[in-house]
């Protein structure tokens, strides 16, 4: 229950002019934002539309709209879901650390840093990718070489720059930290008091604890949470067109310099030199971006709001 | 009153010696000391297979882990064996987390700090070829643009979150809050190119020009302001609107002189981390804006620089010799962090400094 359910009977107030005008421009704002999320459909087929009816020659590449795009789609995916797996487990990690085992004083300060790294703008994460990680990653490129050669992840030959596609996950993966355990932290600090306390009372570790307490509840969060992080992955443009070196085709080739480039990199790094159909064709790729990450999205919010209407927090 | 009970033969109580046993614990520092033994093995291991400082840490945490959990299971049984076990990676986890924030700060700070001087702060780069230039252009054209972005959005975010905390009902409040959320996610590319397919339709293909910048930064402002300042709305105490309505004040004026006032300070701390969020956007100007050399204050006419999209092209085109664009491109990124970070700040200080007066 929140502050803003009206009583059932309120007290009807007599309509003035200025009540009319305020009323009608705060639900016009509100419709403005549907108009500007179906402006953002529109525009975008309109804009691509060229790119639908060209003879496929024409297009970049020469070979259809398609095969344009269909190696963009999957960078795009790998990059994110790598990002994805390195992340969700240090997210939570983060978040029990910050929720249940670091002191209790300085756990709302450590929850601000975590944080800052999401204040942090992506272009900068793009010349940290190239300068710092890359350059440290190369050891363990070469080690992975020799090592773990007989993974197709691995295969080689190593990239002698480290601007992998493996690389652009792990810069990814710090970019979506912030997010899954902001969303992790919250459900979990909203686990119920005396299920927390009668695992313990019961001669439960705080491990046990966490595990039948914390866990079964926060689960759907963290799942929302890593959605929402994923939609954030796919989407993210200057980090990745600036740290991978990209050479098109697909490959499962984590560690290599020819990687498929992703949508969002590829419309930077192609559109300021692009003209007529080039322009439609990446806006379709970026039509298809919008589809990708909305349906991420929406799906994710449905796990996380079914999980606020059954908490009892709220 | 007799208190003894029969006895029941199918709950036999435990052997004492196995009882005792499990109750034994490592002592107090038990734990730490297992932690840093393991450490200091590491540390050997380290510098046995060529030392450099990640192995020593790697080696380190893994190995003291290790040995927390091997001592632990020896002396207190299996179950506190694994809360130990939890225990540390949690904080590793932490730990990890670490790593990047600090490295990319190191990094920034360090590299950014060549060119911090006053000519990056006054100079354009009009006719620099090598050394010299400055931001002056692409700083007044961020300031500029965001502030545009701003002027768009937080009437349409502010005015959209009363909608939904104080007149919405039904199916529209339910579609409009949705869609809130699922524009939150928006990649910030598709936003770019949202406005500049809007604005190819009137100007033409090619188009370049700062007011779609901030379109473009609003679409993404917009979903911001209005979550926050939902929020505070919502925290504003039912109690207060009652009394205004009992005093027979209209419903726009409760709204305008108790809701939005007692709410301020809140509000003006959602606006400044939405602009914070999206002063640092490049991918949505570099499509729509573009870059230019020179100064440029008018964002209808042509291409403007920003501090970002600035920052890009100084590091991926600095020209020859390159160490001069990419001293440039540092340093633009590291005005870029403190301007962020000052956001962040003044936004907490509002919070402190204007929040209402309770007598709680």
């Amino acid at each position: 229950m929140t502050a803003t359910d009206a009583p059932p009977t309120r007290p009807r107030p007599r309509q003035q002019p200025g009540d009319r005008v305020f009323a009608g421009s705060a639900k016009g704002a509100g419709i403005l934002i549907l108009v500007i999320l179906a402006g953002v459909a529109i525009f975008l087929i309109t804009e691509a539309f060229p790119a639908f009816t060209a003879d496929s020659a024409d297009l970049p590449g020469g070979e259809g709209l398609f095969s344009y795009v269909a190696p963009l789609v999957f960078g795009t995916l790998i990059a994110a879901v790598l990002a994805l797996i390195v992340a969700t487990p240090l997210a939570v990690g983060i978040a029990l650390f910050i929720t249940y085992y670091a002191p209790r004083r300085i756990a709302a300060a450590l929850g601000y840093v975590v944080d800052l790294l999401a204040a942090i703008p992506s272009v900068v994460y793009g010349f940290w990718g190239i300068f710092a990680l890359a350059p440290a990653m190369v050891p363990f490129y070469g080690w992975a070489e020799d090592n773990l050669g007989f993974l197709p992840f691995f295969a080689g030959p190593a990239s002698a720059t480290g601007r992998t596609m493996l690389t652009a996950g792990l810069v990814l993966a710090v970019m979506i930290l912030p997010i899954i355990s902001a969303i992790s932290r919250e459900v979990f600090s909203q686990a119920p008091a005396l299920h927390r306390e009668a695992a313990l009372a019961l001669g439960a570790t705080r491990w046990e604890m966490i595990k039948m307490a914390v866990l079964p509840y926060g689960k759907s969060g963290v799942i929302g949470g890593a959605m929402l992080g994923l939609g954030r992955a796919l989407g993210e443009t200057l980090a990745i067109a600036l740290v991978l070196s990209v050479s098109g085709g697909i490959t499962f080739n984590l560690i290599s310099s020819s990687n498929p480039s992703t949508i969002a990199a590829n419309i930077a790094l192609q559109f300021p030199e692009s003209t007529g159909l080039a322009v439609s064709t990446l806006i379709a790729s970026g039509l298809v971006l919008f589809v990708i990450t909305l349906l991420v999205n929406m799906l994710a919010r449905y796990v996380v709001n079914r999980r606020a209407d059954f908490s009892g927090a709220n | 009153m007799s208190t003894s009970t029969p006895p029941r033969p199918d709950i036999a109580p435990p052997p004492l010696e196995e009882a005792v046993r499990s109750h034994k614990q490592l002592p107090r520092f038990g734990g730490s000391g297992l932690f840093a033994g393991g450490v200091v093995l590491g540390g050997l291991l380290s510098a046995l297979t060529g030392f450099s400082w990640a192995l020593l840490v790697v080696y380190g945490v893994v190995l003291g882990t290790l040995a927390v959990y091997v001592g632990s299971r020896a002396v207190e049984g299996k179950r506190k064996a694994t809360d130990r076990l939890v225990t540390c990676l949690v904080v590793s986890a932490f730990g990890i987390a670490m790593v990047p924030l600090v490295s990319l700060a190191y990094t920034v700070i360090s590299r950014g700090a060549a060119r911090f001087d006053a000519t990056f702060f006054s100079n354009s780069m009009v006719g620099v070829v090598g050394e010299g230039g400055g931001a002056y252009h692409a700083i007044m054209g961020t300031v500029i643009i965001t502030a545009l972005a701003a002027v768009i959005s937080v009437p349409i975010g502010l005015l959209t979150a009363i909608y939904l905390v104080e007149y919405g009902t039904g199916r529209l409040k339910k579609a409009i809050t949705f869609l809130v959320d699922v524009m939150t996610g928006i990649p910030s590319i598709v936003a770019g190119l949202f406005a500049y397919a809007l604005f190819a339709l009137f100007f033409g293909p090619g188009v370049r020009l700062g007011v779609g910048g901030a379109v473009a930064l609003s679409v993404l402002m917009i979903p911001v302001v209005v979550r926050s300042s939902e929020e505070v709305l919502k925290l504003v105490p039912n109690e207060l609107r009652e009394a205004a309505y009992a005093l027979g004040v209209p419903k726009w004026r409760t709204i305008l002189k108790v809701v939005v006032p007692t709410a301020i300070a809140g509000l003006g701390t959602s606006v400044t981390l939405a602009v914070a969020r999206v002063i640092g956007e490049t991918a949505p100007l570099l499509v729509i804006v573009g870059i230019t050399a020179a100064t440029n204050f008018d964002p209808f006419d042509g291409r403007m620089a920003t501090l970002p999209v600035y920052a890009y092209y100084q590091l991926t085109q600095p020209g020859v010799p390159p160490q001069f664009g990419i001293d440039r491109a540092w340093t633009a990124a590291l005005v870029l962090i403190i301007l962020v970070m000052a956001l962040n700040v003044v936004a907490r200080l509002i919070s402190r400094f204007f929040a209402p007066k309770t007598s709680r």
